[in-house]
């Protein structure tokens, strides 16, 4: 089980970080989406993996699994859903004022590029 | 009585909600209820400074929940210093914005008083995971803040600085996640006992856990290679709240102080020092990086953003000894740099007002309405940041200076910085010459309308003067901060306002 887990976490970050790369927005978010994934499922794995144990103390049980990770998980889900939904817009709103979804610095860029085209 | 201590948190957490839940279409009762909380914020902050200054930190459990379970606060002299500093400053942004930025787009108010929610609570707080929660408080607000009036090139801007410090967040919890697994605690007090006895076998997972950190806190606090971000962001975002973003920066650096002097300093086994061979370093590099920035900068708000950069430099070349005469020779410069840095990120934005079409690129124009005051300003500001006597910033990099006299690399210290300092004069300099003195024969340029300067010069001038007050004062102030940077390296008293059964249990039982 750790193995599978283990290298779930560290394929969800290649790709998230593969993504993260790119040169267009949308790439970019999910990139940032597959990290928070990643980080989530890591989050949980630092409490130990555990099957079939209780998290709050019982009587007449002596092996527990650590709750806190997922009091933790669920604060850093709740901020990626929100940076998510955040960004989302963002890439929307700069993909219907710039017209493209390219992210190199705009102006310099065109800039440059105009100043090539005039050498020609 | 101690209560006041979760002040800072709650009275912008409650005045932002208000602002946005009922005085969302009113902007005049907006401002006077902003301005009010602020103020009141800055006469919390400022008793709390007063009692953080006789006697040992005090320790605010949240619901009563004792210590390694519950969420604490933890009040000492560095967090108070860092709790007035930011008050101070948002009164001067405040003001500034109201002279009509606060008018270019939708809930300035309310994402002003969210972003010092979450600044004041990363100063406060004793646990890691909760540095984590107010970083992203202070962060999501700083999205709103820096996109606030948009245009394209704030939204592309943004996007790029919402997109690296998503990643930085993840980072942050690879990180959290790592340190957790080793010692089944994030609270900071408790750390200090748990990581000095850390199992041989983790050792490296620890190591991992701390660097990670420390790239964290380095992308925030602008350290080479991790800069990249701040000279377009800074740039892109509306002047007053660049000038606040000053303290987003120097949360970095004082993340970097708390966590390497409490829980990864000389006392931690295995991991002690973990960041000492590598901020000092960085901050060489970062002082090149940023001045040879602030030459190259076709305008004066990227001039401003890489004399930020080339200042974080100078701040972690100080903090990143690690030792007693850096920090308080750090903190000098702190207090320094962020006003003086704010001065110069409004006076940038005054400039560009009053130059229409041309903006703020360092080229001739004609004649600026105002040009014998704002030139004056632009003087005194460009002495305080480029560290020419008189003013504050000189003192502060003697103290610097002989702070890295006696740590290691001290030639390349003193090289590097008094270097760097000539080509920051040379770009300054060179700046204020283009923008106040080469005119142009060519007609004015049309301002859009024409506001009223007097209210955001008095507030440049007011920021300017506490740089001139700090060197008045220079005495007091660093025995001050020397009494600061002491109680900030004594780690026991720290972990005994915290937690008083963490320093007899941390000696029986490892985990």
């Amino acid at each position: 089980m750790e193995i599978l887990v283990a290298s779930g976490i560290g394929v969800l970050t290649m790709v998230g970080l593969y993504l993260v790369l790119s040169r267009h927005s949308f790439p970019v978010i999910i990139g940032t989406t597959f990290l928070s994934y990643a980080v989530n499922l890591f989050l949980f794995a630092m409490g130990r993996l555990s099957i079939d144990k209780a998290p709050i103390i019982t009587k007449g049980v002596t092996d527990y699994t650590d709750p806190l990770p997922q009091a933790l998980v669920l604060t850093a889900i709740v901020i990626s859903f929100g940076m998510t939904a955040l960004v989302v817009v963002l890439a929307l709103r700069g993909f219907l004022e710039t017209g493209t979804e390219r992210l190199e610095n705009g102006e310099a860029h065109r800039r440059a590029r105009a100043r090539k085209a005039e050498r020609r | 009585m101690m209560h006041l201590i979760v002040a800072p948190i709650v009275l912008p957490a409650v005045v932002a909600a208000f602002l946005v839940l009922v005085l969302r279409h009113d902007l005049t009762s907006q401002r006077i209820v902003s301005m009010g909380a602020t103020l009141a914020l800055l006469a919390v902050t400022i008793w709390l400074y007063l009692s953080a200054t006789d006697g040992a930190p005090t320790s605010y459990q949240l619901g009563d929940w004792r210590a390694p379970f519950g969420i604490v606060l933890v009040l000492d002299r560095l967090a108070a210093l860092m709790l007035l500093l930011t008050a101070l400053l948002a009164v001067a942004v405040l003001i500034y914005a109201m002279a009509g930025w606060d008018k270019a787009g939708r809930h300035f108010h309310p994402l002003f008083q969210f972003q010092l929610m979450g600044l004041n609570g990363a100063f406060l707080t004793g646990d890691v995971f909760n540095l984590f929660v107010f970083f992203e408080i202070m962060l999501i607000a700083s999205y709103g803040l820096m996109l606030h009036g948009g245009g394209a090139r704030r939204l592309r801007a943004g996007f790029h600085y919402v997109a690296i410090n998503l990643i930085g967040s993840t980072l942050f919890l690879f990180a959290v996640g790592l340190i957790y697994a080793v010692t089944g605690t994030l609270n900071m007090a408790d750390l200090v006992g748990k990581v000095a006895q850390i199992a041989p076998g983790d050792e490296a997972l620890l190591r991992v856990g701390a660097l990670l950190l420390l790239v964290v806190f380095a992308l925030k606090a602008a350290l080479v290679p991790l800069q990249w971000w701040l000279p377009s962001a800074y740039a892109a975002a509306p002047g007053p709240v660049a000038a606040l973003f000053m303290m987003m920066t120097k949360v970095g650096a004082y993340s970097i102080v708390r966590v390497y002097t409490l829980v990864f300093g000389a006392d931690a086994g295995a991991v002690a020092d973990v960041a000492a061979p590598w901020v000092v370093p960085a901050a060489l590099a970062t002082l090149l990086l940023g001045a040879v920035g602030v030459l190259a900068s076709p305008t004066l708000l990227g001039l401003a953003c890489f004399s930020i950069v080339w200042s974080m430099g100078s701040l972690l070349l100080a903090l990143g000894l690690f030792d007693q005469g850096g920090l308080s020779a750090g903190l000098y410069y702190l207090l320094h740099s962020t006003l003086s840095g704010a001065a110069l990120f409004l006076l940038a934005d005054l400039v560009r007002a009053q130059r229409g079409r041309i903006a703020d690129r360092l080229v001739p124009a004609s004649l600026l309405p105002h040009a014998h005051l704002l030139a004056g300003l632009f003087f005194v500001a460009a002495i305080a940041i480029t560290g020419m006597p008189p003013l504050s910033g000189f003192l502060g990099k003697l103290l610097i200076l002989d702070a890295t006299w006696r740590g290691p690399l001290a030639v390349a210290s003193w090289v590097v910085l008094l270097g760097t300092s000539l080509l920051v004069i040379v770009g300054f300099a060179r700046a204020g010459s283009t923008l106040f003195w080469k005119v142009a024969d060519r007609p004015p340029e049309p301002v859009e309308a024409a506001r009223s300067v007097a209210l955001p010069v008095a507030v440049i001038a007011a920021l300017l003067g506490t740089t001139v007050l700090l060197s008045l004062f220079a005495g007091p102030v660093t025995r001050e901060l020397t009494a600061t940077a002491q109680q900030t390296r004594d780690i026991k008293a720290y972990v005994r306002a915290v937690n008083p059964a963490a320093l007899a249990q941390s000696r029986s039982e490892p985990r």
